[in-house]
């Protein structure tokens, strides 16, 4: 990538990043997969669930040995928590075996579409955040909620574009448009992205990251797909930063219409 | 709405009469929904099916890697006890099967053994399994195997007699996140004929059963039906309907389902309605259309073959070098009486190795003790 580094690095609770693609680590065919996949992507983010693996034991071939952790931020989440308190010990025992005390929360009460539970999720946003964690919640798009869990502290706010794993895109856009104009932290656009213009309209409209998973473990080329997504999320802040034209629904005239009324006076 | 109310509303006539009108188009109106109702999953498992069998994989294994990503969980059976009050005629264990072999219940040593054998060989997921016997294998004696396996293993789940709500609560409370229990068949004259003593008679108990421990607390729950007993086109209508509500009424469960198939019965019992390898084929991919969030469960009762093929249909967990014995990890050459001959005989190594091979990797972890109290 041709972006300068450090000419416009994302800053979360006083840490800076040079990419803005954050990668999710499930569903991948292979720890070797996953591996490539993070590489191409460039990503310094990268989130594991707690529930899949043990890091008081050596990983064999597991996730944890897919991740770089002189590149990559290791972030733990908690999905498959159901309520505040699963998801407080969760982050409490990944600190207790060395982590550092970042959490991205992940409260999703319900097996099938993996939604985030809002009450539960700025419960366990407030207990950690006390408890001295870096809190980054994964949250439904809803403007208010994303104002609270700024109000109570989270370095970020991570609204779905889509149900996690669906592909869809940004389902949620008039929200997000909303979290985005009122926020005071970054806002990672997270779930739902299934294709690299998912993510560069993402960031097309201002948001500071996007979190992928499902689109890079579905594609047949697993690393390209990770770069792609790289590619894609820098075009969409380079095209944010340099100032969008507004839609229009037909051509305008590049000549001015009434320049005549202006002339020869 | 209890689920017997819903059961009732679909009598075989009616879901039979669904399966004579079934068209090509409707197998192809089905094929191209992105969510089906219970005409939908008759076209899918009806024969006219057939000849767009490779259609329908297809798109269940999109629907299952969108889901579950090419990921396989993996788990082991522990057998506690095989000891067994009831005479479920087609069962190995059931109480009239003759033999020389002993019948047996673990001591915590020997749970604890097994434990420590599983656990070696990398497994964090373990099923805990009895006969149906509550005045020998008595619940509190479950729920203290369960503590035990909680020390060994990420999620332990039980596959044993049904219980009442306050006896899965002290299940939960031992540690046990999962509950597996088949309905063996939906058809009550069936049902009656194929289980004649012992509390498993009462059909109402053990079909409310499921629905008492997601309630009791269990986060997964694993349902199924014993294929060979009944016409399986009509018993995965049943079993679809059951899941459909148990996702709406506990909505913070999460579901699966097996597909046991008999195939080694004791002799003197014929199966009455046998399943081929087609036939559970069929079933696994057009349930998936169904139930595209499910997890799929297939055990060693099915041959190597067979798994290895089955495996990219739809499948999502596997179990791999079990024993259907009691005691039979830390002790293999015993004498013991086994529920079933196991078919696919490789070691989890094995199967792990096969996995691999076929694009998928393995899960042995997927749950964490700091999801319990």
């Amino acid at each position: 990538m041709n972006v300068p580094e450090n000419d416009d690095p994302l800053v979360i609770a006083g840490r800076s990043f040079s990419s803005r693609l954050m990668i999710g680590t499930g569903k991948f065919p292979s720890a070797a997969a996953l591996r490539k996949a993070i590489a191409a992507s460039e990503a310094e983010i990268v989130t594991v669930a707690l529930r899949r693996v043990d890091l008081n034991k050596p990983d064999g071939e597991g996730i944890l040995s897919a991740i770089d952790r002189q590149k990559q931020l290791l972030l733990p989440n908690t999905s498959g928590a159901r309520n505040a308190d699963e998801a407080a010990r969760l982050a409490r025992l990944a600190r207790a075996s060395g982590l550092e005390p970042w959490v991205k929360l992940e409260l999703t009460p319900e097996p099938r579409y993996l939604l985030p539970d809002p009450v539960e999720t700025l419960r366990a946003a407030e207990m950690l955040i006390k408890d001295g964690f870096v809190v980054l919640p994964y949250i439904q798009a809803d403007p208010v909620l994303a104002k609270r869990l700024e109000e109570a502290g989270a370095a970020t706010v991570m609204p779905l574009g889509a149900p996690i794993g669906s592909n869809r895109g940004l389902r949620t856009r008039d929200m997000l448009r909303i979290i985005i104009e009122q926020a005071n932290v970054p806002v990672v656009v997270d779930a739902g992205l299934g294709a690299p213009s998912h993510a560069g309209q993402a960031m097309e409209m201002g948001a500071d990251a996007v979190l992928v998973n499902t689109a890079l473990s579905d594609a047949r080329d697993h690393a390209a797909m990770a770069k792609a997504f790289a590619l894609a999320t820098a075009a969409g802040r380079m095209a944010w930063r340099a100032g969008l034209g507004p839609e229009r629904d037909c051509a305008e005239a590049s000549s001015p219409l009434t320049g005549f009324l202006f002339e020869d006076r | 709405m209890h689920f017997l109310d819903i059961l009732e509303s679909w009598p075989e006539p009616r879901i039979r009469n669904l399966y004579d009108s079934v068209s090509p188009a409707d197998v192809r109106g089905a094929l191209s929904r992105e969510r089906r109702d219970v005409r939908d999953l008759v076209a899918l498992l009806s024969p006219v099916a057939i000849p767009m069998l490779e259609d329908i994989a297809r798109e269940s294994q999109r629907l299952t890697r969108r889901q579950f990503g090419r990921t396989i969980s993996l788990y082991a059976p522990i057998y506690l006890s095989n000891v067994c009050a009831a005479s479920c005629v087609y069962c190995g264990f059931s109480a009239n099967a003759a033999g020389q072999q002993e019948r047996v219940t673990l001591s915590a040593a020997e749970i604890e053994l097994e434990c420590k054998t599983l656990s070696a060989m990398g497994y964090e997921s373990v099923l805990l399994l009895t006969g149906d016997a509550p005045a020998v294998v008595p619940p509190e004696y479950i729920a203290d195997a369960c503590s035990i396996a909680r020390r060994w293993f990420a999620s332990v789940a039980v596959e044993v007699y049904a219980m009442d709500a306050k006896e899965y609560e002290l299940l939960c409370a031992h540690g046990l996140d999962g509950m597996t229990l088949y309905m063996e068949t939906y058809e009550r004259g069936v049902y009656a004929q194929m289980h004649r003593h012992g509390r498993k008679r009462d059909y109402l108990y053990r079909l409310e059963a499921v629905e008492r421990a997601a309630a009791a607390g269990a986060r997964r729950i694993s349902m199924g039906v014993l294929l060979g007993l009944y016409d399986w086109r009509i018993e995965m209508i049943w079993l679809a309907l059951h899941a459909r509500y148990l996702e709406r009424k506990r909505w913070q469960t999460a579901l699966s389902v097996s597909f046991p198939r008999l195939r080694h019965t004791p002799p003197g019992f014929q199966i009455p309605h046998p399943a081929s390898d087609m036939d559970l084929a069929q079933m696994i991919v057009a349930l998936r259309l169904f139930l595209p969030e499910a997890g799929f469960n297939l055990s060693t009762r099915e041959s190597a073959q067979l798994r290895d093929r089955l495996l990219p249909l739809g499948i999502t967990s596997m179990s791999a070098g079990s024993s259907t014995r009691p005691g039979g990890y830390g002790a293999p050459e015993c004498n013991r009486l086994a529920q079933f001959e196991i078919e696919d005989q490789r070691s989890p190594a094995e199967v792990v190795a096969m996995i691999r091979r076929a694009g998928y990797d393995p899960v042995w972890k997927d749950f964490d003790d700091a999801f319990l109290e």
